[in-house]
């Protein structure tokens, strides 16, 4: 039995269902950050899956995966200060509660 | 002196303009105030050495086979529309233009040295927006210096939108009050809609000649007025006509047309007596001495071409004639001193078009080689000696509006004993404009005289009468200001007296210029073709004009001296035609008639109407629209990002079906 | 013909990641949420070892879940009080979110069985890359060098660091 480029992708899209499912339904913002990973990292395994076995000689993939996990880093960082600086104001994480600036 | 310092004569208040206008404000206002005098008085030392030097230098070959020639100081082209035809903006001196430069910067220095005094109040203050006058009036004046030096007939247009601007910002100098605001909006639209026959004249002009310039339209190739170059350039039209007339003659008369709603001829003075609501110094300088004569001196300038086009001509004639009786019979009833001054102006610029137009009749090329340019002479003769007198004439008005606070002769009356030195020099500028010998008014106004009896019997006994109501009108403003009876004073703190040294002295100086300025030998320097001309005093037009003055001076004296029940009567007996004449024979109800009734009801409304209803409504259609749709879906714009992503994403996977079905069907 | 072993690690991964991800989004204790996440980034980190991408597998444990996922712990841990659950979904949310998720596995994973020629495709033993070429190419400016993007992320990242301080700083 041979472990083809599709089985891989079958977990990949079924994480990614899960983070779209988690980020329309969660109302905890931080919650929808994790769903928000959960997609990323989905893609990031596309990425190097798609590499190795269609363009094994290169590494774009590779490298792509690589700068998502630093960028996603940067953003996950970002939002949690937002959050926090969210929450000291509004004492809460819930979106559905921070309503203060819609019209 | 150089010529070429003339350049630096007409650069001098621009330069002021830009400084006073950028920097004035950062300083106090009199110093503002002291620098443009300072400014004015070496331009106008300068001025004088240009002109000097002109008149009575000798190099440069300004005298050819004594014929005194234009020098063109600078000419760089400026705006080249096509090989031949080039906009250039120069400096030429010639007589005329010579004797402009000490006109405009005489005056020009007095009106800013006496407006220290006027334009402040009686404790000295300089009042708000000192800086900003000074700085209009360096503009005008620049403006005024560069028109009258203008090589070429673009460059008088463009200059001519440029007094009229600075006259419109001085009109509205006081632009709180609604009334300068409307005077200085008539005045715009007034000398705008006849600079708009000017450059319709230009066009045509320039079109059928192919130049701008005047050494080709008007000086020969001694650069001097020159018949022989109008005629060929008149030529160069071809004898191309337009409804019966040839186009020179249209091209000539759009051209008077500009030149007469800036020298309010009728029927376009009417902005003259509306814009006295400047204040009045700026009325001495602008609608007195200098910017009103801009449309004598641009017929003067292509003064051979007018009198090859005699159609023109006699339009001018007629209009000049007309105006200056006009003017006159008005100025016999007006109370307010501001306006009757304004009317005298406009009969008296009317003298001076009258005086070009009669110094060629139908024969020209003949009479006008025979020496007859007289009416040209005096014309500009006059124009030198009535800048002077009639600003000392508003100078000395503004002295007395200033000490009692009103324009109405009522509130003047028997000011002799409290203003002597004001009702002197006022008394030697109605002597001037009288026409008494010696003042300066005799000298040139006789001219005028001997040129109109020259054309012909009926015109010099036209201007004789209202050379005769002139000196009426004028010792009537006099008596009524100054004796009458006594004044009435209520405070004696606040009598009025003498205005401070810097009002006073220019009064005193200008009614000297006044007392000598007819001796200036005139027909040796200033004539249209740079030949001397011989002249000698006609006794019987001279010793009949001086008739005619005394005669209108008795009379004046005999109505207004003392306080009697005679002018009363006498308004009374002809009821109509005083009432008609007060009310300046109704010429601003027809316009308003004119403009309101006719033009703005048939016109203007259904215009109006369909701008509002159709053209809006579109516009407010297209709005209303669009407001009403974003409130209606403004609720899709949730702020929630989830929702966000739910429709996204539906809509990339629609997307990505649409495009796989796409792909398998074809 | 892959080894038996293999065969086995991908099927612990496999049932892992799916499992745990519907875990991590269907729990309703923010923490266990934030923990399911962890062992989902690890199972990843073994495909990645799996696909002979070892320095890759090693950032994916140190930055993520070494890093972002203490940042979670931490906000987790200052925003919530313990023991508080997140209130129950209503069924409405459910279903728009399980109408989506489904809507998008559904069509990609129809792509994915319409385009079975490659989707069956098998790992080739290529050449595999050590971390001196890894590095190489990172700071070359050559064909298939990355400096640019890498100095760009940098750049990103000293952004992020000040900004992170400027908007958590207590004011």
């Amino acid at each position: 039995m041979d472990l083809t480029l599709f089985m891989y992708l079958i977990p990949s899209l079924i994480m990614f269902g899960c983070g779209v499912y988690g980020f329309i339904t969660r109302k905890n913002m931080i919650a929808i950050m994790i769903s928000l990973e959960l997609m990323l990292n989905s893609v990031d395994i596309n990425f190097v899956v798609f590499n190795r076995y269609l363009f094994p000689g290169q590494l774009e993939g590779m490298f792509f995966s690589l700068f998502a996990i630093a960028i996603a880093a940067a953003e996950t960082a970002l939002a949690i200060a937002i959050i926090i600086n969210v929450f000291r104001i509004a004492k809460n994480v819930d979106i559905k509660q921070i309503t203060k600036l819609k019209f | 002196m150089p010529l070429s310092l003339a350049i630096v004569v007409v650069a001098l208040p621009l330069l002021m303009f830009l400084f006073l206008g950028l920097v004035g404000v950062k300083m106090g206002r009199k110093i503002t105030g002291v620098i443009g005098v300072i400014a004015m008085l070496v331009d106008t030392v300068l001025a004088y050495g240009v002109a000097l030097t002109y008149f009575f230098g000798s190099g440069e070959g300004q005298m050819v086979d004594g014929v005194r020639q234009a020098v063109v100081v600078a000419n760089p082209a400026w705006l080249s529309f096509t090989d031949t035809l080039v906009v250039r903006m120069g400096v030429l001196v010639d007589p005329i233009a010579a004797m402009m430069l000490v006109v405009i910067t005489t005056v020009s220095l007095m009106v800013h040295l006496y407006s220290l005094g006027y334009m402040s109040d009686h404790d000295g203050n300089a009042e708000k927006g000192f800086q900003r006058y000074y700085a209009f009036l360096a503009l005008f004046t620049f403006s005024m210096l560069g028109l009258v030096v203008a090589t070429n007939i673009f460059q008088i247009f463009i200059f001519f939108e440029m007094v009229g601007l600075s006259s419109y910002l001085l009109i509205g100098f006081y632009y709180s009050t609604p009334a300068a605001n409307h005077a200085n909006k008539k005045a715009f639209i007034v000398t705008r809609l006849a600079d708009l026959f000017f450059l319709l004249g230009i066009m045509i002009l320039s079109y059928y000649t192919g130049t701008f310039d005047f050494d080709k339209l008007v000086f020969g190739p001694t650069m001097s007025g020159s018949l022989e170059t109008a005629q060929s350039a008149i030529s160069t039209a071809g004898g191309a006509t337009f409804m019966g007339c040839s186009v020179m003659a249209w091209a000539l008369t759009f051209i008077f047309i500009g030149g007469a709603g800036k020298s309010a001829m009728y029927p376009l003075h009417i902005w003259l007596p509306d814009a006295m609501e400047g204040p009045t110094p700026v009325s001495a300088l602008i609608h007195a001495a200098t910017m009103v004569v801009a449309g004598v001196f641009l017929v003067a300038r292509l003064f051979p071409l007018y009198v090859l086009v005699q159609g023109a001509m006699n339009i001018i004639l007629v209009v000049g004639a007309f105006t200056a009786f006009y003017a006159a019979a008005i100025a016999c009833t007006q109370s307010d001193i501001k306006r009757a001054l304004a009317f005298s102006t406009i009969s008296q610029i009317a003298f001076m078009m009258t005086s070009l137009a009669v110094s060629s009749n139908n024969n020209a090329l003949i009479e006008i080689h025979e020496g007859q340019g007289l009416g040209y002479m005096a014309s500009m003769f006059h124009l030198f000696t009535h800048a002077m007198f009639k600003a000392l004439l508003f100078l000395c008005a503004g002295a007395i509006i200033h000490a009692v606070h009103s324009n109405e002769n009522s509130k003047m009356h028997g000011l002799h004993k409290f203003m002597p030195i004001t009702s002197i020099c006022f008394l030697i500028g109605c002597l001037a404009i009288a026409g008494i010998p010696p003042f300066a008014g005799f000298w040139s106004k006789d001219e005028i005289l001997v040129a109109a009896y020259h054309r012909g019997l009926g015109w010099g006994l036209w201007m004789s009468m209202v050379a005769c109501m002139t000196a009426f009108y004028m010792f009537r403003i006099y008596y009524l200001i100054f004796f009458w009876k006594k004044h009435e004073v209520h405070d004696e703190h606040h009598a009025p007296k003498d205005q401070v040294w810097t009002m006073t002295l220019p009064l005193i100086i200008l009614a000297v210029i006044s007392c000598v300025a007819g001796f200036v030998p005139f027909h040796n320097m200033v004539t249209w073709d740079g030949h001397h001309l011989h002249t000698a005093i006609d006794w019987t037009v001279a010793g009949s004009s001086v008739a005619v003055a005394l005669v209108g001076i008795g009379l004046a004296t005999v109505m207004y001296y003392k306080e009697n029940p005679l002018p009363e009567r006498m308004a009374n007996a002809m009821r109509g035609l005083w009432t008609a004449s007060y009310k300046r024979f109704y010429m601003d109800e027809l316009y308003q008639f004119i403009t309101h009734k006719v033009i703005f009801q048939t016109l203007c409304v259904p215009i109006a109407w369909f701008d509002r209803h159709i053209i809006d409504g579109f516009f407010n259609l297209l709005a209303d629209t669009t407001n009403s749709v974003s409130y209606g879906i403004r609720r899709l714009q949730s702020g929630s990002i989830q929702a966000y992503v739910f429709i996204y994403l539906l809509g990339a996977l629609l997307l990505a079906a649409i495009t796989a079905v796409c792909v398998m069907l074809f | 013909m892959e080894s038996v072993g293999n065969i086995i690690l991908y099927f612990i991964v496999a049932i892992a990641i799916i499992v745990f991800s519907v875990l991590t989004v269907t729990t309703r204790k923010i923490l266990r949420s934030a923990t399911y996440l962890l062992f989902v980034l690890f199972a990843t980190a073994i495909i990645y070892f799996q696909m002979d991408y070892e320095f890759l597998g090693a950032v994916q444990i140190a930055v993520y879940a070494g890093g972002i996922l203490v940042l979670f712990v931490f906000a987790i841990m200052l925003t919530h009080r313990p023991g508080h659950d997140a209130e129950a979904l209503t069924s409405h949310r459910r279903w728009l979110g399980l109408t989506a998720a489904l809507a998008g596995v559904g069509v990609c994973g129809y792509a994915l069985f319409s385009y079975a020629d490659f989707a069956g495709k098998v790992i080739t033993s290529g050449s595999t890359f050590d971390m001196v070429q890894i590095g190489r190419f990172l700071l070359s400016t050559d064909k298939y060098g990355y400096l640019l993007p890498f100095e760009a992320i940098s750049v990103l990242l000293l952004a992020c660091i000040i900004g992170g301080v400027v908007i958590a700083r207590r004011r």
